[in-house]
């Protein structure tokens, strides 16, 4: 008896054990990266193992911010975040909710919705269309195409049908049309359903880097992920941020920036984060009930 | 799913005439106008962003110029998918995306299940729920950020290279982001390091349905915490297994544009070049349109086909079906 309780403790400190030492492995980056990014140049060449800044400065952080390339980026993918998860949010809830009701042709769009999952027409015919509608270089080309993830409509959808029939029998019976129940009934029911995609399409908008690559070329248009792409992967950072910078010094070493720049634009996601974490877990249920 | 796109129309009535037949359809659709105008904006997005680009599969089989027009441009008829398989750089780019997708299959796969094994046996509450929400995290990043963190620390002047030459005596610095060997191993951990986690969700799921009964009952026999884990938790979790590995080998065509693409240089483009990257290259960057739409339609077909086949064989395990 006494020895398997000792097996038992060992198993639970070493798993125990593993899984600190994995969400170590999570931290570790972010701790690191926001260390080096408010020390001086010279602790974090003294030391590269920095854990905590001694000497705090901000120039990595003020450096980033004067430059008119950061500012920019910053702003067209806020706007890119805000409009097209607006965008997503009417799209995907207008339809899903079309096609929770049984209407006359619902079995052959639910068809053309399931088959886009399967079989996508691939990147250069979705390129010309995007083309073609005049979408290139234009931030629309960022939202419009991607307006409707198939796979949330079709966990709305569920969710709609999951909302018992009486609720719009009562909306009928007090003589609103079908917008009135949609816009009274349905919608103040889903918002916390809503809520929850509006942060996982928040969060796409955010980290989206294949879009802005493929549809725009202007690089006054650039999002805050091809910018940092062009800062930390491939290096530029002072031929990224140099140009339009009103930094009064001597600019911080590319370092610092470097890391300055990914907790920059990392900052929103960690801020939604505890609000996405309060939500994803029935979201993802929801599409796993789904089967 | 599976009944709403087969099931049968209710309240059809096989004696009425096509004209009042005709008229109940159309009062029946004048009763639910507003819903059509509800579906409306997604249909159309439908058809233009999704089903209009399944039209201009055509130029792969024409030689298609932008100046002449889709219409216009000559047809070729399969020319562009001879090419396909003539073309050694193509096989290479299908071989380089299989070697990536069954190494992700065999060495990430595995991960988030281990994970939510471990996850499953810490009995603190709040310590798991902790260290659920450090591992979730990371599958929120960018792409370009994980990227970005890989450059900093493993480059040369980066802190793994420092820790390797100051506590360890590392002689030389060792090229992780240039010499092709390490090219796909970190593709690996990558993915390894954002999605483990959030990937344990659906696990953690099948297991908080596990009746703890089993366990005491486990317990009373003697039972060891890994005999448990072998003869309890992991036969909770076989059929969600299954599941995701068969959707899996549906996909394995699939290994992600972002992540490799940030990766690609010239050191490593002969072993990291996958048909979506090659798609890019071809089409966007030279312009050849028609061959790359080819390469894409090749791509799109073959996953279809392991889409479906993957989803009978599910079925065939007594599984539910992805769709």
């Amino acid at each position: 008896m006494n020895q398997k309780s000792i097996a038992e403790r060992l198993f639970n400190s070493v798993n125990i054990g593993l899984l600190l030492l994995i969400s170590a492995l999570m931290l570790f980056p972010f701790l690191y990266l926001f260390s080096v990014s408010f020390s001086s140049y010279e602790d974090f060449l003294g030391s590269r193992l920095l854990l905590w800044p001694s000497n705090w400065t901000t120039d990595a952080y003020e450096y980033i911010w004067s430059s008119r390339t950061f500012r920019q980026a910053l702003w067209t993918t806020s706007l890119v975040t805000v409009l097209g998860t607006l965008v997503n949010l009417f799209f995907t809830s207008t339809m899903a909710y079309a096609l929770s009701r049984p209407i006359i042709g619902q079995r052959s769009v639910m068809f053309m919705v399931v088959f886009s999952l399967l079989f996508s027409a691939g990147m250069i015919p979705t390129y010309l269309v995007v083309q073609a509608t005049g979408l290139l270089d234009s931030i629309w080309s960022l939202i419009l195409p991607v307006a409707i993830a198939p796979f949330n409509l079709i966990v709305i959808r569920q969710f709609f049908l999951n909302i018992p029939g009486e609720m719009i029998e009562a909306g009928i019976v007090d003589g609103a049309n079908d917008l009135q129940i949609f816009y009274k009934i349905i919608l103040p029911l889903s918002k916390p359903a809503l809520a929850a995609f509006s942060l996982f399409y928040a969060v796409t908008h955010w980290n989206n880097y294949f879009a802005p690559i493929l549809y725009i070329n202007d690089s006054s248009k650039w999002t805050i992920q091809v910018v940092l792409r062009q800062i930390v992967v491939v290096g530029e950072t002072t031929g990224t941020l140099g140009g339009d910078n009103m930094f009064a010094a001597q600019p911080p070493p590319p370092e610092t920036i470097q890391m300055a720049a990914i907790l920059m634009a990392t900052l929103p996601i960690l801020i939604v984060y505890p609000f996405l974490q309060k939500h994803f877990a029935k979201g993802v249920m929801l599409g796993a009930v789904k089967g | 799913m599976e009944t709403l796109v087969q099931g049968t129309e209710p309240g059809k009535k096989p004696t009425a005439t096509k004209a009042s037949r005709g008229k109940r359809i159309r009062a029946r659709m004048w009763k639910d106008r507003y819903l059509y105008l509800l579906l409306l904006p997604g249909l159309l997005y439908f058809i233009v962003y999704r089903y209009v680009p399944m039209l201009g599969i055509t130029i792969a089989f024409k030689d298609y110029s932008p100046f002449m027009g889709i219409v216009d441009s000559p047809w070729t008829g399969l020319d562009n998918f001879r090419r396909i398989f003539e073309s050694s750089e193509v096989v290479q780019v299908i071989w380089n995306t299989l070697i990536i997708s069954f190494l992700q299959i065999i060495f990430a796969f595995p991960a988030p299940i281990i994970l939510a094994i471990m996850l499953n046996e810490v009995a603190n509450p709040l310590l798991k729920r902790v260290m659920q929400s450090v591992v979730y995290m990371p599958h929120f990043l960018s792409w370009v950020v994980v990227v970005g963190i890989v450059t900093i620390f493993f480059r040369n002047e980066g802190l793994v290279n420092d820790l390797l030459r100051e506590a360890f005596g590392a002689q030389q610095t060792i090229g992780f982001l240039t010499e092709p060997q390490y090219f796909r191993p970190f593709l690996i951990l990558e993915v390894i390091w954002k999605e483990a986690g959030w990937g344990t969700i659906i696990f953690l799921a099948a297991l908080s349905g596990v009746n703890p009964a089993l366990y005491e009952a486990a317990v009373m026999d003697g039972a060891s915490r890994f005999r448990q884990i072998w003869h309890i938790t992991l036969p909770a979790i076989r059929s969600t297994i299954i599941i995701m590995l068969i959707i899996r080998l549906g996909d394995v065509l699939e290994v992600g544009f972002e992540q490799v693409f940030l990766q690609l240089n010239a050191f490593n483009m002969h072993i990291g070049n996958t048909l979506d990257t090659y798609v890019y290259f071809k089409g966007i960057q030279q312009s050849d349109y028609s061959f790359s739409t080819a390469v894409g339609v090749f791509k799109g077909l073959v996953g279809l086909i392991l889409v479906m086949g993957a989803n009978k064989l599910s079925k065939r395990f007594g599984e539910q079906g992805v769709y």
